[in-house]
């Protein structure tokens, strides 16, 4: 009982934030408003029985790719957006709003949502151990080679300047 | 929901209610007198120049994308840590390979003078 | 929790007015804890700061200037907060709310004895990480809705800093979890039962020692303490992000800065000391009373004195010497005792190896006796001087 209202207390947090991200003039609040988001979606992962994950999601997004979105913002200094919105674009928008509502819709009804084993937790060791067994190893591997090149990306971009 | 995380929530909410409460009490007491030079932004006297949000070097930047990448390596760490007995000697080269390549990319970020400030 | 459970079970009250309680009294213990602490602290700090400057400290409020941080904590809570005129209200409210709230949560996973812990999350470590990386986000806030240069610039110094002393923690604490492998903090304490010549310090010695130190440095730098305070240096940045704070909401930052040196401190004295046991078996329990919670602060508080002895021992760091230490030295040294201790690990069978037990502690014990000789040896020093100059 208590998981359910705890559900939609953190989905209603989920959603409000993430609407006050897309809706907000100053990228700064919408950035704000986006640390709201990720920790109460980190709640969401709590509640759903993986407490890694949800602390994943705060270490890595709340913590630290929302510091790097301040950085860009304190860089660029984007001050308060000034155009009018334009409705061609507004449009088009609406229209894959709509397609992504069918498309969520459409594989809630197919999977099972309602019947989430009770009291289930994902066990962290079983997690690492699947993680790291040889089944995943070339995508664990190509991460590393991901992560590389971002890392190489960013020196290159900011390397004018050094 | 994980009954080991309930006294997380319960110490949420107490801290929450301990620092609104503390804040609405120090505002009740100490009543607001507020006044323009009071409430001007404080320069050393000096009046300020133009906004505060100005423009920052982008040095900042490229630290937190290094540390992002080193948090994204942290956290593959941990789980891997639990298990790398287990694993053997297959784990530690897996992890090996992976940590070598971002030690190659870190080097490469260490000689072109990133952390140079 | 299930600690106050049992107490309160013995009162006859009903069932769940037991579990309500035992949910909420050990939280507003905490809670008194961490907010009446920082006038220990500050008074401590004090004292000792003048102690090492060769000054007598606070004396006119109470017994040895006692009452001194008392009077502090009630003139902050009558005093005025002054909200800048350009200031973003909404986010200047909630940032000091964040930073302590932050810097609360993490204290729920510290073991204070066997039995008395507010969680025993199976992800504790990891717990630790996530909540302290939040703060960094409340001090941008800070410092951005202040609108005023010196507190934006100190944030963003103050952040670039945090990110970058994270990874060597982050990685040190890896180290830790690989030895013991699990990231429960209790788990980490039961794998150290035995008495003081089983502390994780002293295993593979000395490569744990330099861990050690590792993970202190970098927690200094977490919590913007000297030599690492150049995010709020006075004598540049007026006083960093939180210039523009005054009243109670700059007694909030404060607080946040001392919990956070605290909940450190007690969970480096977790890692790599033992945590809440005692140096010998024997001093566990006094007739039948668990001690731990008196091992883990004092051992806490061993730290924090040692973190405030720096603060005056040391000049303060350049950013670009800052950024040195954490990439150029703090960093490898992390990556390297992974890669090692992995492999030692690896190879030693399990258990604590015997030589760690025989060779490491009389070592690092002879250099803590020759620190404690040293720190009374002053002490009488001063007290000589103080004659004298009464004299």
């Amino acid at each position: 009982m208590i998981d359910v209202i705890l559900f939609y207390v953190f989905a209603a947090f989920t959603l409000v934030s993430a609407l006050v991200v897309a809706g907000q003039r100053n990228p700064t609040y919408s950035a704000f408003s986006l640390i709201v988001t990720f920790c109460s979606l980190s709640a969401i992962y709590g509640l759903l029985g993986s407490p890694f994950i949800a602390a994943l999601q705060v270490i890595v997004y709340a913590g630290a790719i929302m510091v790097l979105f301040l950085f860009v913002l304190m860089l660029l200094n984007v001050k308060e957006e000034s155009e009018a919105p334009r409705k061609a674009l507004a449009g088009a928008g609406g229209v894959l709003v709509l397609l992504f509502v069918v498309q969520v819709a459409s594989a809630l009804l197919k999977a099972d949502v309602f019947h989430a084993p009770p009291g289930y937790e994902a066990s962290t060791v079983g997690m690492a151990q699947l993680l790291f067994s040889s089944r995943f190893l070339y995508v664990f591997e190509a991460t590393s080679i991901l992560i590389l090149s971002a890392l190489v990306g960013a020196v290159v971009l900011a390397k004018k300047d050094l | 929901m994980l009954p080991s995380y309930v006294p997380v929530l319960i110490l949420a909410l107490v801290a929450i209610g301990f620092s609104a409460f503390t804040l609405g009490l120090s505002q009740l007491l100490g009543k607001p007198r507020p006044n323009p030079a009071k409430n001007s932004v404080y320069e050393c006297g000096v009046p300020p120049i133009g906004t505060a949000r100005e423009r920052f070097p982008i040095k900042f930047y490229m630290i937190c994308m290094i540390f992002i990448l080193l948090d994204v390596d942290a956290a593959f760490l941990y789980p891997w840590a639990l298990v790398f007995r287990d694993l053997g000697v297959f784990g530690f080269l897996e992890m090996g390979a992976f940590m070598l390549l971002l030690g190659g990319g870190f080097t490469y970020a260490w000689k072109v003078g990133a952390f140079d400030w | 929790m299930d600690l106050t459970a049992q107490l309160i079970g013995g009162l006859g009250l009903p069932p769940f007015l037991v579990a309500a309680l035992a949910g909420i009294l050990p939280a507003v213990l905490l809670i008194t804890f961490m907010a009446l602490g920082p006038i220990v602290y500050v008074y401590a700090e004090t004292k000792i700061a003048g102690f090492m400057q060769d000054r007598i400290g606070p004396k006119r409020v109470g017994p040895h200037g006692m009452l001194q941080t008392v009077a502090d904590a009630v003139k902050l809570l009558f005093k005025e907060a002054i909200f800048p005129a350009s200031a973003d209200k909404f986010l200047f409210t909630l940032a000091p709310c964040l930073v302590v709230v932050g810097a609360f949560l993490s204290f729920v996973v510290i073991p204070f004895g066997s039995r008395v812990q507010g969680a025993d999350l199976n992800i504790g470590v990891f717990y630790v990480v996530a909540v302290s990386s939040l703060s960094t986000v409340g001090l941008i806030m800070a410092g951005w809705a202040s609108n005023n240069k010196y507190a934006l610039f100190g944030a963003m110094r103050s952040a670039a800093q945090i990110v970058s002393y994270e990874i060597p923690a982050v990685m040190s604490l890896v180290v830790v979890v690989m030895m013991v492998g699990s990231l429960s903090l209790k788990d980490i304490v039961e794998a150290q039962q035995g008495g003081l010549p089983y502390w994780i310090v002293w295993r593979y010695f000395p490569l744990n020692v330099i861990l050690f130190l590792v993970f202190f440095t970098a927690t200094l730098a977490e919590c913007n303490r000297a030599p690492f305070d150049i995010p709020e240096a006075e004598s540049e940045l007026v006083a960093g992000f939180h210039t523009e704070y005054s009243g109670f909401f700059f007694a909030m930052f404060f607080m946040a800065e001392y919990t956070e040196m605290v909940v450190l401190s007690a969970v480096a004295s977790v890692l790599f000391f033992g945590g809440p046991l005692a140096p010998h078996m024997a001093l566990q329990t006094i007739g039948g009373v668990g001690l731990g919670p008196f091992w883990l602060i004092a051992k806490a508080w061993t730290l924090v004195f040692v973190m405030m002895w720096l603060r005056w021992t040391l000049p303060r760091l350049r950013v670009d010497q800052l950024m040195h230490v954490a990439w150029k030295v703090l960093l490898p040294i992390s990556l390297a005792l992974v890669v090692v201790i992995g492999g030692l690990t690896l190879v030693l069978p399990r258990g604590f190896p015997v030589v760690d037990r025989i060779v490491g502690w009389p070592i690092v014990l002879g250099i803590f006796a020759m620190l404690v000789v040293g720190v009374l040896r002053a002490v009488q020093w001063s007290r000589r001087r103080i004659q004298e100059m009464a004299a």
